[in-house]
């Protein structure tokens, strides 16, 4: 995916807030990418234009090649760039089963009866086939994100979209979570769209991590994850772990605190 | 048969009903039965709940029938209420043997119901359809609120004068209230779901039509279902007060006319069996949104 | 579905340029004058059961012909008046019983059952009760209608405590304040989107009520002249009377809406 100086203004005659500005980045194939940056600094909202859910007011935005949305095209919300939301939207009223298999049967990509086997055979091989029958209402945010992750792979999206779906978590339940992500990413190969503002999550996790500097919003620090995969805790404490996280940590820490003022500034 | 006897078997009903809750609690908390009602009836809960309904019941037979008090004495007493309700030759024609009585229920009854019934059926898609379209809304809302501020009731000479015969008016006034009420509280129910739903079910490949039935209606399910309980109190209210002007038969008529014939006792009755079917009419919107939000129910104990 | 907006002074009065040359304004005034065209065509006779209905301008004709009378307007006054005190009274009794129900456990035990079993029971079935208790004509229709508004407002008031965070309280507590610094300080003013809520909801009740009372046993008011234009046959007042009623509640639900909002400068009631 090739994001080519995208810019995004809101209420371009009114307010004009500008949320992104000449951004631009490269995901290949198969990578995972993570983007960092202080909260409000626009992450979320490059993921809506990407994702289909905005338009854009400069720039472009291609997919293999193809334009996916530029100024005069609104992209459209679609299977192959399916979205993992922060706070979670699983239908609370439909059962896990019917969650899953909803994409498929919806698009008409598969019979009812085809995703259901499918929903479960995915369901079986993360080992939560027994809760299928059960309403998201009941299961914890931990098992609740699994169950979204899986509904939205079973669409076999291009780009899987994430809008820091851990962020609620506690610690334990987080590091289970990112165990459970990298062993689907490492099975599926699937290209990984990443946002967070956890920067060991963003190391942890990825190929790739960009920094984003607050208002208005641009890419402003590429760094290469080059530890191995599949990746180990054990390296959480190791050198280049650290070096890694000291880099990011400087980057971002500079864009914090002049968020932190701007804010101040608006208030006042 | 005797009222005292028909009392005694109402009052030995209402214990067997509370001895049956007490045994179900006591399943919950493993504890023995009688030691469960032991426990509710010596509760300080329990025991003020108690005083405080028959302190209002003493304070209503003294001040009207023991004191006479001014104001009070031209009201009639508990007591002389509850006899006549029970009376198998009640002085006034109405107690629970007599068939007028269930004649006024029943009118009451199928009036409100058909105007609870028409007024979800289209009150509902109303709501979802401003919710869902925002064509649909522009064109709906300024209608919507140029109609909505006229109090129902102002409508009753009006409709009269239009439908045919006093009952579809009666119908058509209630029909009013309960529309206004489902259609606007479903628009909020819609106007409440998370944004996230529906770009989660875009992304999944919904369309328009599809977003309607898949997350549209499901989410605004609560909401639908608290504007029903609201738009049955609002139907009852609306009905009595149509009764009132413009009917024959009904819970309100009778309230009406017994006051204009000096049979108040049954003015009491009828109050009292208003609220006991509003009470009833509501629970049991109540209990059907319970089961079609079934997924609201059940939670993870300890998550 | 969210309709946020940061509004800087600045950019108040573009909003509202914007609004009214957006789509959204042209369909809903082709929506209003469609209506009023449909009713004119439908009353001059292409509609059948239309046919008892005054056109749009007759009944603006009768209009002003009641605009000219003093009486219209003295029924404005009488029935503003009923709804004023019965809404008043609601509130002054209402609010602090739905507190102190809300805050105390052994008040709300004692007085709850009782409550619940009435609510259910409509207003208007009170007016039999109420004439025969109250001595005044007028002091029975307050009555009614602020037994309409009564219910409404406790219910939201109690909501409203029992909503309130636990959270809010333990800070004060933990702040060393006193069980009535904790009422006064943090209970009430966390109630009073509530009540302003109940508020809103019992006006329009109230003017139902009062519309309705008016009907049946009234003497004065817009209820009162609607009633009377139905039995004199007079159609055109009829409309006339349901048009300022509907008026009348609007105003109402405003001011009730502005106090509301001067209430709670930190939150926008709608």
């Amino acid at each position: 995916m090739s994001i080519r100086s995208v810019g995004k203004i809101y209420d371009p005659e009114g307010v004009h807030v500008v949320a992104l500005k000449d951004c631009s980045l490269e995901i290949a194939a198969g990578e995972f990418v993570a983007i960092v940056g202080p909260s409000g600094c626009g992450k979320s909202t490059l993921l809506n234009t990407i994702a289909g859910f905005d338009g854009l007011t400069s720039g472009e935005i291609l997919l293999d090649g193809e334009p996916l949305a530029t100024v005069d095209k609104d992209p459209s919300p679609g299977p192959d760039r399916v979205v993992v939301f922060q706070h979670g939207a699983l239908f609370p009223w439909k059962t896990v089963l019917e969650n899953v298999t909803y994409g498929p049967v919806v698009q008409g990509a598969m019979t009812e009866e085809e995703a259901n086997t499918r929903a479960r055979e995915m369901l079986s091989r993360v080992g939560l086939n027994d809760i299928e029958t059960a309403y998201p209402g009941q299961l914890s945010s931990g098992m609740q994100r699994r169950v979204e992750i899986i509904r939205a792979l079973i669409n076999n999206p291009k780009v899987l979209l994430l809008d820091e779906p851990f962020r609620a978590m506690d610690t334990v339940t987080k590091s289970a979570s990112h165990q459970y992500l990298l062993e689907l990413y490492d099975a599926t190969g699937k290209t990984i769209f990443f946002i967070t503002h956890d920067l060991e999550e963003a190391i942890f996790l990825a190929d790739k991590v960009l920094v984003m500097t607050t208002r208005p919003g641009y890419i402003k620090k590429t760094l290469q994850v080059n530890l191995p995969r599949p990746r180990q805790y054990s390296m959480l404490a190791s050198e280049e772990f650290l070096a890694m996280k000291a880099q990011l940590v400087e980057a971002v820490h500079e864009e914090a605190v002049k968020a932190f003022e701007a804010g101040e500034r608006e208030m006042a | 048969m005797n009222p005292y006897i028909v009392l005694g078997l109402l009052l030995m009903a209402a214990l067997a009903v509370g001895a049956w809750q007490q045994k179900k609690k006591a399943l919950l908390y493993e504890i023995s039965w009688g030691h469960q009602i032991r426990k509710t009836l010596t509760s300080k809960s329990f025991l003020l709940q108690l005083g405080g309904f028959v302190a209002f019941i003493l304070t209503w037979e003294v001040t009207v029938k023991t004191l006479g008090l001014p104001w009070f004495n031209r009201l009639p007493g508990p007591w002389e209420c509850l006899l006549e309700w029970l009376s198998p030759d009640p002085a006034y024609g109405i107690s629970i043997y007599t068939e007028d009585y269930y004649t006024h229920i029943l009118y009451s009854t199928y009036r409100a119901t058909t105007a609870f019934v028409l007024a979800t059926l289209l009150g509902v898609p109303m709501g979802l359809l401003m919710g869902w379209s925002r064509k649909f809304y522009d064109y709906s809302y300024p209608l919507v609120e140029l109609i909505r501020p006229i109090p129902p009731l102002a409508w009753v000479p009006l409709a009269i004068l239009i439908l045919p015969g006093d009952e579809p008016a009666v119908i058509f006034v209630t029909f009013l209230v309960a529309f206004f009420v489902t259609a606007l509280n479903t628009l909020l129910g819609v106007e409440s779901i998370d944004e996230s739903y529906f770009r989660a079910a875009r992304c999944l490949g919904a369309d328009k039509r599809r977003l309607l039935f898949d997350v549209v209606l499901p989410g605004a399910m609560p909401f639908i279902f608290t504007g029903l309980q609201i738009s049955m109190g609002a139907a009852w209210f609306s009905l009595v007060a149509g009764e009132m002007i413009a009917a024959q038969y009904g819970l309100g008529f009778l309230i009406w006319d017994s006051y204009s014939l000096i049979q108040y006792p049954v003015i009491v009755i009828g109050m009292a069996t208003l609220g006991v079917i509003g009470w009833i009419s509501s629970a049991a919107v109540r209990s059907v949104g319970r089961k079609l939000m079934a997924w609201r129910e059940r939670e993870l104990f300890g998550a | 579905m969210a309709r946020a907006a940061t509004m800087t002074s600045a950019s108040f009065g573009y909003k509202t340029r914007k609004f009214f040359m957006s789509k959204h304004f042209t369909r809903g005034s082709l929506a209003v004058i469609g209506f009023f065209a449909l009713w004119q065509a439908g009353s001059m006779g292409l509609m059948p059961f239309m046919h008892a209905i005054p056109t749009p301008v007759t009944v603006a004709g009768a209009f002003w012909e009641f605009m000219c009378t003093g009486k219209y307007w003295q029924s404005w006054m009488d029935s503003t008046l009923r709804v004023g005190y019965g809404f008043v009274a609601a509130q002054i009794l209402g609010i602090p019983l739905g507190l102190g129900m809300g805050w105390n456990r052994n008040f709300k035990d004692f007085t709850y059952p009782l409550f619940e079993l009435m609510r259910p029971i409509p207003p208007l079935a009170w007016v039999p009760v109420s004439i025969l208790f109250w001595p005044t004509n007028e002091s029975s229709i307050a009555f009614i209608t602020f037994i309409g508004a009564f219910f409404t407002i406790v219910v939201n008031v109690l909501g409203g405590v029992s909503a309130i965070p636990r959270q809010l309280v333990d800070a004060a507590v933990s702040f060393g304040a006193s069980p009535r610094q904790v009422f006064w300080r943090i209970v009430l003013p966390a109630t009073i989107p509530s009540i302003v809520t109940g508020m809103m909801v019992g006006i329009g009740i109230t003017w139902n009520v009062v519309i309705a009372a008016e009907m049946i046993a009234g003497n004065t008011g817009l209820g009162r002249l609607t009633w009377e234009a139905y039995l004199a046959g007079y159609t055109p007042g009829i409309i006339v009377g349901m048009i300022s009623i509907g008026l009348a509640g609007y105003v109402s639900s405003m001011a009730v809406k502005m106090i509301g909002d001067w209430l709670m400068p930190w939150k926008k009631v709608f």
